[in-house]
């Protein structure tokens, strides 16, 4: 069944849509993860307009993020003050991204710049994962049962800054700049590559703030919601490259996916869980890099100009 | 004055081609397109006949080309060069205007049937479509660009020559079918009805099919684009009522 997509200005099968998000909310039920970077490479691989998919990228994360949250909000897992924290920052990078967004389509040079941002950070996250989880997979099976002793936080030099204040669902006392910082990055990234950036908040949080991993999850789901929910408007006004039906069969696919997706997660261990995941990342960016690199069949490419 | 006149009114007549008693009558199967959700391209039957007020001269074949000409739209043509390894767009060129869909249908070979002089005053084949935009010299081998632009859109096929696909009958009636794909932009299409003989354009026509987005395509566009803030707030609204009510519907199964 063809449907046309008002704002993209293309016709599509209505259930290869559906599929591509259910796949994804299958993966993103499987590892928590809110599946942007995987949706909007898939959507400029059926030729959906770039800007379209990001966007539209952004308001599918929205969906899936705020079926997580509410789970996560049960569990007293979200930590509302760093989550209002992380979120200024976060509309402040979000706002300069689409900026930079708008900029670099008036250039001819979105594309390169939306590639290189994925390959950069796909390589990053998906490489540390992996060496990360690789070895916690060696040791226990080496150890056993024996897992090492974490401490609650450890003191880094994020603990010296000034203007702190007390999170209490972390049970931190920590400046209020990194996590601005931090918020700021993933919202610039969400306006850049269409993703929710869960994945770099996650170990972020983790690993710079010394966040408890029981708030993570939630915190990161809780500030995600909000940073693409403003993307998706800052995209919307300033070039209006949201597909409302596009996003719409994406989410109802995935969040049919997402369910699915948790249920089989159960039956796995989480280093196993985060090996599948970084190899997924790291394939993502090892196909949209080798794409770069090869010559393209058509050196040409059409742009129409707005008048 | 009148002497003049006369003179002046002979002159004209004179300048008309041979054969200028055969006009055209024409038909549409529809002169609006409306792009609706489930839009996949649509067919438009284009049918006609010639009208003669004396016998048709038995000499010569009557020939029909007919054409579609979308709106046009300014566009930028980039190419792509490797930089450090990696393929970048490079140099561009600016047209100022391109149709975004053209189709040419005819009765026979275009080189046979229309002469140079007629193709380059009526701009009937594609050189002559995309020579008549205005381009803007920036880069040194504009014609490449060009001819990329030829190459890609009769490759997806925005643009389409289509040699013999008119049927003629007894040299009178004529019809084709264009067929417009799904991916089409909005705006006035026109389409130009010639006949010929010789080479030569005896007569012509135009029409005008509108095209444009329906129904909820309509909606969405016109708030997409006049309730730009409007249409963010819905869109989340949409995705935080399908988020919520799709875990919600799960628990329900659950339980």
């Amino acid at each position: 069944m063809q449907i046309y997509l008002p704002i993209a200005e293309v016709s599509v099968n209505a259930f290869l849509l559906l599929g591509l998000g259910g796949i994804v909310g299958f993966l993103s039920g499987m590892f928590g993860v809110g599946g942007g970077f995987l949706i909007t490479p898939l959507l400029l691989f059926i030729g959906i307009p770039p800007g379209v998919a990001v966007a539209t990228g952004a308001n599918q994360v929205v969906a899936s993020s705020i079926s997580g949250v509410l789970v996560q909000v049960k569990r007293k897992a979200v930590d509302f003050r760093m989550g209002f924290v992380l979120l200024i920052g976060g509309f402040a990078g979000s706002w300069v991204g689409v900026q930079v967004f708008a900029w670099m389509t008036a250039l001819g040079q979105i594309d390169l710049f939306v590639q290189l941002s994925y390959v950069l950070f796909l390589g990053l996250i998906g490489g540390m994962m992996f060496v990360e989880s690789l070895g916690a997979l060696l040791r226990s099976r080496r150890l056993g049962a024996a897992a090492p002793v974490r401490r609650s936080h450890v003191h880094t030099w994020v603990h010296g800054l000034p203007l702190k204040i007390k999170f209490r669902a972390s049970g931190l006392y920590i400046s209020v700049l990194p996590p601005a910082l931090i918020g700021a990055l993933v919202g610039f990234l969400s306006a850049i590559m269409g993703v929710g950036g869960g994945f770099i908040l996650v170990p972020a949080m983790i690993y710079l703030l010394g966040m408890p991993t029981r708030v993570v999850v939630g915190t990161s789901l809780f500030q995600i919601i909000f940073t693409t929910s403003f993307t998706t408007i800052m995209h919307a006004v300033n070039s209006q490259t949201v597909d409302m039906l596009l996003a719409f069969l994406l989410i109802i696919g995935g969040v049919i996916g997402a369910q699915v997706g948790a249920r089989v997660s159960q039956g796995l261990k989480a280093e196993q869980l985060r090996i599948l995941l970084a190899l997924l990342v790291l394939a993502v960016c090892l196909k949209i890099g080798f794409d770069m690199l090869l010559q393209p069949a058509e050196l040409f490419s059409i742009a129409t100009v707005q008048p | 004055m009148r002497r003049l006149l006369a003179l002046a009114a002979a002159l004209l007549i004179a300048a008309l081609p041979a054969g200028a008693d055969e006009r055209i009558v024409t038909g549409l199967s529809q002169n609006r397109v409306q792009i609706t959700a489930n839009f996949d391209g649509s067919e438009i039957l284009i049918y006609g006949a010639v009208k003669r007020d004396s016998p048709m001269p038995a000499d010569s074949r009557l020939e029909v080309i007919v054409t579609v000409e979308g709106p046009s739209t300014p566009l930028i043509i980039r190419r792509k060069e490797r930089v450090a390894g990696i393929w970048m767009n490079r140099s561009s060129v600016q047209i100022d205007a391109a149709p975004s869909f053209y189709a040419v249908a005819t009765t026979g070979k275009l080189a046979d049937i229309l002469s140079e002089t007629d193709d380059l005053r009526y701009r009937i084949t594609l050189p002559h479509v995309i020579r008549a935009v205005g381009i803007s010299e920036e880069a040194d081998n504009s014609q490449d660009f060009t001819d990329a632009l030829k190459r890609i859109r009769l490759k997806n096929e925005r643009y389409r020559v289509d040699e013999n696909s008119v049927q003629l009958v007894e040299q009178t009636l004529f019809r084709t079918d264009v067929a417009l794909p799904a991916n089409l932009t909005e705006g006035h299409y026109v389409v130009r009805l010639f006949i010929l003989r010789d080479g030569r354009v005896l007569d012509s026509q135009e029409r005008v099919i509108d095209v444009r987005k329906a129904g909820l395509e309509r909606f969405l566009y016109n708030l997409a684009h006049q309730q730009a803030l409007l249409y963010g707030v819905l869109s989340l609204v949409m995705a935080a009522v399908a988020g919520w009510a799709a875990s919600a519907a799960f628990r329900f199964i659950r339980t």
